[in-house]
């Protein structure tokens, strides 16, 4: 399934129509972005990846504070560089859609959370979450103690089955009780 | 490691429906079976553990076994961060075989697994077939979030040794499923797997190939038109609605607004969108079956058409009166289309019959338009279908938004949910990490509750006397200069019109101070933390006289000294301004009101008045003469002030009467405070007293059986009103009595004069007739001696 330099082929367009969330402007716009993306020689390969720099570049990935995290989720590459290829860049833009179910968003907002990909948030997932929402400079970092109790606040509150950890259906029932979560979930080239 | 959990709970565990659950204790149910077998297996667990300790060193091999996709980093933790979990599970040193199997477990797996998926979506297919074949009987239990086990724990058990073939198998199954569900139900399954594009399509393909090899043997002609139809319809379908995306209004605006403000800002933008549809719609309604067949058939003007000028921009009329733009236009006859080009719709129709035959010879049948139905019908229909639009999106966006149990569980929801994506630009992500830095840690610290500054607490209780009293003062300000603009027939009614604006106003405003005080606070006063709540409202109305007060000392000082000056110096008026008497008074009546409202909950409060009037009057009375005029139009003030008394009985006093009269009659007492610590109403002091003098005195028992017989009795009430009203009707008719009286007393006095009148006018004649005699005798004899 690869696609051309310039033209995205009509088979291809319906079928990426159907298993995802675009719609056939947005597919062809992420197509274009893409190719912007690629470097003049990657541009003949069946199947190019672009590095995980280059689509850190994205002004709407750039100053996202899990644009790491978000590469590696939708990447295929078995080298687990974080480099997608157009049908990944897809993925991520379906799951970041509009029409994407509640479902697909919190799997893969869960997914990006799970900072060791060992499929629960645990304390130090929890973490470096938190540590990714306050921001990066010091003044607006909890302390250690805070952040002990706040993680603590958090499993109390989310954990469910008392194991330790938030897998994803007690991420999913947390998120189901926010009706902003899927507005805010979502990134639009 | 062939041990095998049953997972299987009941029948009815089944789905990973994530819906919000409507009944919690469902899930909590199913959690708590869970966590029951969770320590379970941690025992039968802790008991593999000892006998894998033995084989570890043969199973290295199957430990890293590619069967299982798995993304994720090293699964050898030695040790578990103690990070004060309470659950005995995790206090243990676990192997990494027994970490293995852990990190195996379902509700660890469900999120990343690709074979959990693919199973997940397995049953779910599954149920969706079931369901569009028949109507189960079963009552799906689509509650838990957890995904559906049933026979689950074998196969993840298995597929260790198995390898690539359970996935394989699973996969099969689930292709299966697919080509058996309907074309639309296929392809939103496939679109809501949480599987990359590259599965998806091969599960598609797959799908596909298999069906369409089925497909095409068995399905009849008949239906395999039916599905090209469908096919088609979903074509159209799909190339409408990226229609509909392409035409995507400020898109490029909005993501902008988006990048920098975030998704609160952007719904207002949406909201502006959505309105814009709205009125599209409109407009295209009424245009279409309104304007246009109006505008080609124009009527025939009875007057000359005006001519454009540029002000009917601003003023809708001119040019614009006589247009399709306004009701006045449409003709209200059926329109009718005029085949002759050449005839213009302006001449009239010679006669009807002959010109509609001739019409039908020239063209056969005549498209006729009824404009009166027309219009009654698309407004109609218009209104309609905006309800219906309306209607259908706030259900749907109330669907969205509606979430129940949203107390607890703030800080994850907080957490988790809290990082809006669609914020591109750096600075308003950095504002917005601080924001939340800042929530998390206020939600940490809610039970802190900060000390506030005393003064600073007791002195934001003058706040509402404060919004109060600019009120009282600014609002008839405003309503003198409406009154200024409009025209009168005379300047009475000019001041009629300010008084009952002014009293509207002030009677508005107590009316809903009482309502706060008498309704609210003296209904729960705990809820404020009140223990004393009729101190409290004695406070308030403390503090309102005052403000009142100190408010018309800078009415004074503002609203006369300087606006003396101003007019003076700057405006160069030769007079100086006027009192505005009416106003005071007004002013004052509010002020006694205030008094006689407090008097039940501060006894002194009439002291305070007699020191704010005394003070008011020298204030006033120097401020009247230096800077106001003595009013050129004659002012009636026996009128005035009988209108200004009955205002004060009338809604003043009579106002403050009910209130005191409500507070004693029904409201509950302080438990804690006041003379009527313990009673349920203050009344019942009266009745208390009164039972007391039955006991304690005899003497005294007839003022008790006067009170309850008559004062209590409605009857006697009744028969006192009774007695007054003929009183007064008596006393009526008595003045009319002597009313007539009078008039009939000047008729006499009348009838009297012309007596007079007529004795006179006999009396003179008389008198002229005897006294001419003796002088014109005189004469003549003198005349006739002068003769000879």
């Amino acid at each position: 399934m690869g696609t051309t330099a310039s033209q995205l082929r009509k088979d291809l367009l319906s079928e990426y129509q159907e298993l995802t969330f675009l719609t056939k402007r947005e597919i062809i716009l992420a197509h274009k972005r893409f190719s912007e993306l690629l470097s003049k020689e990657d541009r003949n390969v069946p199947t190019p990846r672009v590095p995980m720099e280059k689509v850190l570049s994205l002004p709407e990935l750039k100053s996202n504070p899990f644009r790491k995290r978000i590469s590696h989720v939708f990447s295929t590459s078995d080298m687990k560089d974080g480099s997608l290829t157009f049908e990944d860049f897809l993925d991520l833009l379906s799951a970041f859609s509009d029409s994407a179910t509640l479902e697909i968003k919190s799997h893969y907002a869960f997914r990006i959370f799970d900072f060791d990909d060992d499929g629960t948030l645990d304390g130090g997932d929890l973490e470096k979450l938190v540590n990714c929402l306050t921001g990066e400079t010091d003044d607006t970092r909890l302390t250690t103690e805070e952040m002990r109790q706040l993680i603590s606040n958090i499993l109390e509150e989310s954990d469910i089955d008392k194991d330790g950890t938030v897998n994803l259906s007690e991420f999913q029932h947390v998120i189901s009780r926010s009706p902003d979560f899927v507005s805010s979930f979502k990134i639009v080239l | 490691m062939a041990h095998s959990v049953n997972f299987d709970l009941t029948a009815d565990h089944m789905e990973a429906g994530l819906e919000s659950p409507a009944d919690e204790e469902g899930v909590h149910d199913s959690f708590n079976q869970l966590i029951e077998d969770q320590r379970q297996e941690a025992l039968e667990l802790q008991e593999l553990q000892r006998d894998l300790d033995e084989e570890e060193r043969d199973s290295v091999a199957y430990l890293s076994s590619p069967g299982q996709e798995i993304w994720r980093g090293s699964p050898g933790r030695g040790e578990e961060e103690g990070g004060g979990q309470l659950d005995p599970l995790l206090e243990e040193r676990w192997s990494s075989a027994t970490l293995k199997v852990l990190s195996s477990m379902p509700s660890r797996t469900i999120g990343r697994s690709r074979g959990a998926i693919i199973s997940q979506y397995y049953n779910r297919t599954m149920k969706l077939r079931r369901r569009r074949q028949s109507r189960p009987s079963i009552k799906d239990f689509s509650r838990s979030a957890r995904p559906s086990i049933r026979g689950y724990g074998m196969e993840t058990d298995c597929m260790e040794t198995e390898g690539v073939d359970e996935e394989g198998r699973k996969r099969d199954q689930l292709v299966n499923n697919l080509q058996n569900l309907s074309l639309s139900d296929r392809v939103r399954m496939l679109r809501a797997m949480p599987l990359s594009v590259a599965e998806k399509s091969e599960l598609r393909r797959l799908a596909d190939r298999k069906g369409r090899r089925s497909n095409h043997s068995q399905i009849p002609c008949c239906s395999q038109l039916k599905y090209h139809i469908i096919i088609a319809l979903r074509h159209s379908w799909y190339s409408c609605l990226s229609f509909l995306h392409s035409l995507q209004l400020w898109q490029v605006a909005l993501k902008r607004v988006s990048g920098r403000f975030g998704t609160g800002v952007l719904s207002y933008f949406l909201f502006v969108k959505t309105l814009l549809f709205f009125n599209i719609f409109l407009f295209l309604v009424t245009g279409l079956l309104l304007a246009v067949p109006q505008a080609v058939h124009p009527p025939t003007l009875t007057q000359g058409h005006e001519a454009f000028s540029g002000l009917e921009l601003l003023t809708g009329g001119g040019y614009f009166s006589d247009s399709v733009m306004y009701y006045g236009y449409y003709s209200n006859s059926t329109l009718s289309k005029d085949c002759r080009v050449t005839s213009s719709s302006m001449e009239q129709q010679p006669s009807p019959s002959v010109s509609r035959r001739t019409m039908e010879t020239d063209c056969g049948v005549k498209p006729s338009y009824n404009m009166p139905l027309a219009y009654f019908f698309t407004i109609g229909l218009a209104f309609f279908i905006t309800c219906i639009i309306l209607v259908y999106s706030m259900s749907k966006s109330f669907g969205q938004s509606f979430r129940i149990d949203k107390s607890h569980g703030i800080l994850a929801m907080k957490v988790f949910c809290s990082w809006d994506f669609k914020v591109i630009k750096k600075t308003s992500v950095k504002l917005r990490s601080e924001n939340i830095c800042i929530q998390l840690r206020d939600l940490q610290y809610r039970s802190r509750i900060p000390t506030k500054d005393p003064l600073l607490k007791e002195a934001s209780l003058l706040a509402l006397p404060v919004v109060v009293s600019l009120i009282n003062l600014l609002l008839p300000g405003i309503f003198n200069a409406t009154a200024w603009m409009e025209e009168y027939d005379s300047p009475s009614v000019n001041t009629y019109i300010a008084i009952s604006r002014n009293l509207m106003l002030k009677v508005s405003v107590l009316v809903v101070l009482c309502f706060h005080w008498l309704g609210r606070i003296a209904s729960d006063p705990h809820s404020i933390g009140l223990q004393c709540w009729e101190s409290f409202v004695g406070q308030e109305l403390y503090r309102f006289l005052l403000m009142d007060f100190i408010f018309t000392i800078l009415d004074t000082f503002f609203g006369e000294f300087l606006w003396r000056l101003f007019s003076q110096r700057v405006l160069k008026r030769k007079r100086k301004p006027v009192f505005d008497i009416s106003r005071n008074v007004l002013e004052l009546i509010y002020g006694q009101t205030l008094a006689w409202l407090g008097v039940l909950f501060t006894p002194l409060l009439p002291a305070v008045q007699i020191i704010k009037l005394l003070l008011l009057f020298y204030m006033k009375q120097t401020s009247v003469m230096m800077n106001c005029q003595s009013p050129r139009k004659p002012y009636r003030a026996s009128q005035m002030s009988t209108i200004f008394i009955t205002l004060l009985c009338c809604p003043s006093f009579l106002g403050a009467a009910v209130c005191v009269s409500y507070t004693m009659w029904s409201i509950r007492p302080s438990e804690s405070c006041g003379p009527f610590r313990s009673l349920s109403t203050m009344f019942q002091s009266g009745k208390l007293w009164v039972k007391e003098l039955e006991t304690h005195n005899p003497n005294l028992a007839w003022l008790a059986w006067a009170h309850s017989y008559i004062v209590e009795n409605p009857l006697f009430l009744f028969l006192a009103a009774g007695i007054f009203l003929i009183v007064i009707y008596f006393n009526t008719q008595v003045v009319d009595g002597q009313r007539k009286i009078i008039s009939l007393l000047q008729e006499q006095i009348e009838n009297e004069g012309e007596d007079k009148k007529f004795l006179i006018t006999r009396l003179q004649a008389i008198h002229q007739q005897k006294r001419p005699l003796s002088p014109r005798r005189l004469t003549s004899q003198a005349s006739q001696d002068s003769n000879c």
